[in-house]
């Protein structure tokens, strides 16, 4: 729930009860925009200079060539400058090497309500693990085939029901 | 011999093949046999530029501090973008399998599927260099190229165990990309001083691991495997197919003819 002063004064409010590290959590995903970089585990740390006052925010990419670091790192900035903070790095640290495993049970299921079918456990070495069952994420059946290994963006597979025939998105596991 | 000039030296055949991979799938966009394909080949170019970026931004960083930039970049730092366009064919150390043009659907996934299988145990062991921002880097790429992996395996098998026209086709393609496999396993005394540092992986020791990824796979595929005779080589060196120049200047143009572009 929001409350009333923050809607008069959304500006003020929110850099009153929120710290930096809130501000950058709520940064919204560009291209799975129902999800926080939080949830999908892009966000790896937030440090406050107590003397200087810098913030230090550290994300990690989830594929190496992924185009939406550059718009990720825009809106850091402009959620912290929201919040009155202007002294701001952006570190970006591809070791240890994101995984889906990161992404929040948060994010899984809102991932799920937004018809995208979260990723099952990623493996640690060797080959691509067949996937057993990618449940339809608008009728929950089980009868679902991969109709593509590469989808819309790096991180999803295009999968398709054979209950409801109702195409969908699934973050593969990485 | 300096070692900084031999990671160097190291970063840009390793960056070198990753772009020049980079630009040649990506001439498939908008040309596949099907849509899904056109996503698929742009989603494995897109990882190919991710790992290109950042072996040759840290290539630039060493350059940079040693001093030595591409003749024709000037004073400035140097940097990935520096290193992209601003170099001649002869400063190119990718190796020849990956500037050699598309083909047909088959020849590029012949290319691929030997490309990736190589790249994926290649990163895989380099995860574990005494470098630790190299070994950073190919932990990130190593999973990506499993994907690449899987994909150019399941359109081998596909396409080899398909309709005969499929199978001769992919036949072929296998057959004409075979011998530049080869130049991916040369070890030269760069290789040797790196490797004995921890630093880079001896290129000859992956080949028996290769074998064991492709070998499977053309069999399921009903494929020959080729016997190994010619073995074309140079890249290393800076010494390339005619295909390289025609490449980088499609890459290049922009940049060239106008400094610094950006949008």
């Amino acid at each position: 729930m929001i409350a009333m002063s923050e809607i008069a004064n959304p500006t003020a409010a929110g850099a009153a009860a929120r710290t930096p590290r809130d501000a950058v959590a709520a940064v919204v995903d560009p291209e799975l925009r129902v999800v926080t970089i939080e949830d999908l585990g892009i966000l790896r740390e937030v440090r406050e200079d107590p003397g200087t006052g810098r913030v230090t925010v550290t994300i990690t990419p989830t594929y190496t060539g992924c185009p939406a670091m550059d718009v990720i790192r825009a809106d850091i900035r402009a959620a912290l400058a929201a919040v009155g903070r202007t002294d701001v790095e952006i570190v970006t640290a591809i070791s240890p090497p994101w995984t889906t495993d990161w992404i929040t049970e948060a994010g899984r299921a809102k991932l799920a309500e937004a018809g995208i079918s979260p990723p099952g456990p990623a493996r640690r070495t060797g080959p691509v693990p067949l996937t057993l069952t990618v449940r339809c994420p608008h009728c929950g059946s089980a009868e679902t085939e991969e109709v593509s290994r590469f989808g819309s963006t790096a991180c999803k597979a295009l999968w398709r029901c054979r209950s409801c025939q109702e195409p969908f998105e699934h973050v593969k596991a990485l | 011999m300096n070692h900084t000039a031999d990671l160097t030296e190291y970063l840009l055949r390793l960056g070198d093949d990753a772009l020049v991979a980079a630009q040649r799938v990506s001439e498939w966009i908008a040309s596949a046999p099907e849509m899904e394909e056109d996503m698929a080949l742009a989603n494995i170019a897109l990882d190919q530029l991710g790992a290109a970026r950042l072996l040759l931004s840290y290539a630039g960083e060493l350059m940079t501090e040693a001093g030595q930039a591409p003749p024709a970049a000037g004073d400035g730092p140097v940097t990935e973008d520096t290193l992209a366009y601003l170099r001649d064919d002869r400063e190119f150390r990718n190796c020849l399998l990956v500037e050699l043009p598309n083909g047909d659907f088959a020849v590029t996934m012949a290319k691929m599927l030997f490309f990736s299988a190589y790249q994926r145990l290649l990163y895989e062991r380099l995860a574990n260099s005494t470098d630790e921002r190299l070994a950073g880097i190919a932990s990130k790429a190593c999973k990506e190229a499993a994907y690449h992996l899987d994909h150019s395996a399941q359109w081998t098998i596909r396409l080899g165990d398909g309709t005969e026209e499929s199978h001769r086709r992919m036949q072929a393609a296998v057959d004409e990309i075979w011998p530049y496999t080869h130049e991916l396993f040369l070890a030269d005394e760069l290789t040797g001083r790196l490797a004995e540092a921890g630093v880079a992986v001896d290129p000859a020791a992956l080949r028996e691991a290769w074998l064991a990824t492709v070998e499977p796979v053309l069999t399921e595929a009903t494929l020959q495997r080729p016997a190994d005779g010619w073995r074309p080589a140079g890249g290393r060196t800076g010494l390339h197919t005619e295909h390289l120049s025609y490449l980088l200047g499609e890459m290049q143009v922009l940049h060239r003819a106008h400094p610094g572009a950006s949008w």
